[in-house]
């Protein structure tokens, strides 16, 4: 079985985007290992002889992990451009593009990471946190090293900053991890940990090999992505997260080394989709706090996607290289979420503080509570044909049969 | 290693690091004068001086770099950095007995571009005539892979120089920091060396717009990948700036004995010259400054257009010497470039 961790280390205390492990690195590595064995996929190569006890694995074998890439476009003097991003990095013969897990070769773009599992977990679905998407399941979890951003609070930053030979990973080929979600009771594929945009190909391939299985695939990302590939990739999946790290340009800028605008449009180009989206704002003291941001964020979010998309304000806690902030008071998460329910949102939760009313789901129009949450299990459920029981308000979401 | 050993040494290095000043340990090698290594200083002299020292005939009649001649060019350019007649007396300037040294290679672009294998082999030579034990002697670069592509033989244990990549041993748990950069870094570094000596090659890039010393300390962190925005500006001067590097960095010996003006960072043929010299100096600001004038020179002979109307200048030099980083000088009426 995967690492039996506690569930305190697996998400409580972290930022809005879910933690793999929440772990030391060194504990994170032994349970992506244990895991590893669990999955009967091979065992990793063990440190040359002669160093010492701290020396990192000897090279895996990356020819399995490594596939020429989709959503790039080949330029003069063996350059590229990546297309995923819209970073568009421009990347020369023998570099890697910004998320570190896309590689030119000779003028031909390579990822690294297909098949190439750092991370994977059995994790209820509320932890992603999707709270309209089959209450109360688990989903198969898994990410590979990388990122496309560098937000200064990552909870995982150990491996989604990392390069892929720097991190312990075992080989997990798409129909292999259908089988091991089947094989864990498993109804949903989840793509998560560190950012799914930058393993696309393998998140592609893989839901498709769960579609085939009859597992459904959810992804939990950032968002920051070019449209042609949010298409390609996002469409594949049945319900998609997306962390809203704030509603300000700056911030973007500043801590995390991305962009607002490119995310507002992901949203809306989901909404246009049909897929069921869920939306996390990681709330940091004095950085994107205010009242103004919150009732932005709000207005925007009810005028172009509609009342009905849950937002989640999440507890911060110090991490990375954001550890001189304190953790995010839960007065000012009430604060967020009294703004977003006075502009008309339906469905606004509050995240990370275990126990919180808040993270119960309550109809809109009868204010009963429909679904009842302690961590990260649901404990009632009182929705019926997608309807609240008491008043058949609809509720939206993907529920259970 | 033996872990208990290298925590004590850890330690050692530590408090000598964190007092600001190398310790005078006091004592003789063989017929060594023993005097206190020059220390990069903290802030940077009024004036900084880049020794170039060139051999047309360094290849000899071949292709390859002879290694005498290089021996002999090396020597030249130490001798002349540091004022002295005789190599010894040089190398003392900059290590001492009992230092474990670090020699960060570039290796990245294989081996039409990667730092010399004969230039490191001459430079081990001389540093163990100084008093430096073979085993003490760390050749690296990030991996071992490009080190082996780049014509290094891997060589771990024993006692002879030693030769690896982080790969074999890895980065650090913990993050350093400095403005803009937070990397884990090569333990290589942080736990195998005092003394850092920096390797890089001559060449362009094209995001930075040159890749000479300064950014060859992308090699020593782990996620090089996050700071390529902005032509890498401020990351390249942040990164010097991380004290585990700038309190080990003690000399610059840049290979120009290949160099490249176009097309970098991988190996162009079409786009490189043998420059058959060798940069060295103290000021890693200045000699980058000082390649960065060689290259704009070639491309210029060539026919192309400078880095800035290429939209690529290497803005990071500045930012190295402004008034926030101060790692070097710039500015060329504080550089004295001296040709031999």
């Amino acid at each position: 079985m995967f690492c039996d961790l506690d569930v305190r280390m697996c998400g409580w205390a972290g930022s809005g985007r879910e933690t793999g492990l929440g772990l030391d690195r060194r504990s994170f590595l032994k349970c992506a290992l244990a895991s590893g064995a669990a999955l009967g996929a091979g065992t990793v190569a063990q440190p040359a002889a002669g160093l010492s006890s701290g020396a990192a694995a000897d090279r895996q074998d990356d020819a399995k992990f490594i596939t020429e890439a989709r959503f790039y476009q080949k330029l003069a003097n063996r350059k590229i451009k990546c297309k995923l991003c819209p970073r568009e990095c421009t990347v020369g013969d023998k570099e890697r593009g910004y998320c570190g897990v896309r590689e030119n070769r000779g003028g031909t773009y390579y990822t690294l990471v297909h098949s190439r599992m750092a991370a994977a977990h059995v994790d209820p679905v509320e932890k992603k946190p999707l709270f309209h998407y089959l209450p109360g399941s688990v989903a198969f979890s898994l990410g590979t090293a990388g990122c496309n951003v560098n937000c200064k609070f990552c909870q995982n930053w150990e491996i989604s900053q990392s390069r892929p030979e720097q991190i312990p990973a075992e080989y997990a080929p798409p129909h292999r991890v259908a089988e091991l979600a089947k094989q864990y009771d498993c109804p949903t594929i989840a793509f998560t940990y560190s950012e799914p945009v930058v393993f696309a190909e393998y998140l592609m391939d893989t839901a498709d090999a769960g579609h085939q299985a009859g597992i459904r695939s959810i992804v939990v990302s950032n968002g920051y992505m070019q449209e042609e590939s949010l298409k390609a990739a996002y469409g594949k999946m049945d319900a998609v997260k997306i962390d809203l790290k704030a509603f300000s340009e700056s911030y973007y800028q500043k801590v995390v080394t991305g962009q607002l605008k490119p995310v507002l449009e992901t949203l809306v180009t989901l909404r246009k989709m049909g897929k069921w989206t869920e939306i996390v704002y990681l709330v940091l003291p004095t950085l994107n706090d205010s009242d103004q941001e919150f009732r932005g964020l709000a207005q925007w979010i009810k005028a172009n996607l509609g009342p009905d998309v849950p937002l989640h304000f999440t507890q911060f806690h110090p991490q990375y290289l954001m550890k001189n902030l304190p953790i995010t008071p839960v007065p000012t998460l009430e604060r967020a979420k009294a703004i977003a329910d006075a502009e008309g949102l339906h469905f606004v939760y509050i995240g990370n503080v275990p126990g919180h009313p808040a993270q119960n789901t309550y109809c809109p129009k009868c204010k009963r509570m429909l679904v009842e949450r302690v961590g990260f299990t649901a404990s009632k459920m009182l929705i019926r044909k997608n309807s609240c029981t008491f008043c058949q308000q609809p509720i939206p979401g993907i529920w259970h049969a | 290693m033996n872990t208990a050993h290298s925590a004590s040494r850890r330690d050692f290095l530590r408090k000598s690091l964190a007092g600001g000043a190398f310790l005078f340990t006091g004592g003789a090698a063989g017929n060594l004068a023993v005097t206190e290594p020059a220390a990069v200083p903290a802030v940077p002299k009024a004036k900084s001086r880049v020794v170039v020292a060139r051999d047309p005939q360094l290849r000899g009649t071949g292709s390859t770099v002879d290694s005498s001649r290089v021996l002999a060019l090396l020597d030249r350019a130490m001798q002349t950095l540091f004022d002295r007649d005789h190599p010894a007396e040089a190398w003392a300037k900059v290590v001492r007995p009992g230092d474990t040294v670090g020699l960060k290679v570039n290796t990245l672009g294989g081996r039409g571009i990667a730092t010399n294998p004969q230039l490191v082999a001459v430079l081990c030579e001389r540093l163990q005539q100084a008093g430096i034990k073979a085993s003490d002697i760390v050749v690296w670069d990030r991996d071992s892979n490009e080190l082996e592509r780049a014509g290094f033989h891997l060589s771990i244990g024993g006692n002879r120089v030693q030769c690896y990549g982080t790969d074999r041993v890895d980065y650090e748990e913990d993050l350093a920091a400095w403005g803009s950069v937070g990397s884990r870094l090569s333990k290589i570094l942080t736990q195998r060396t005092n003394v850092l000596i920096n390797l890089p090659v001559l060449k362009d890039h094209d995001g930075a717009g040159v890749t000479i010393a300064l950014k060859n300390m992308y090699g020593v962190i782990h996620n090089p990948n996050k700071y390529h925005l902005d032509g890498c500006n401020p990351f390249v001067a942040d990164v010097n700036m991380l004290p585990e590097i700038r309190t080990r960095m003690r000399l610059t010996i840049c290979d120009a004995t290949t160099a490249m003006y176009e097309g970098g960072p991988a190996y162009k043929p079409e786009f490189s010259w043998t420059a058959n010299a060798l940069l060295v100096s103290q000021d890693p600001v200045a000699l980058d400054h000082t390649g960065w004038q060689m290259i704009e020179r070639k491309r210029a002979e060539k026919g192309w257009k400078t880095l800035e109307a290429a939209g690529r200048p290497p803005r990071y030099i500045a930012t190295a010497a402004d008034s926030e980083h101060r790692l070097g000088n710039n500015d060329p009426a504080r550089i004295t470039v001296v040709e031999t």
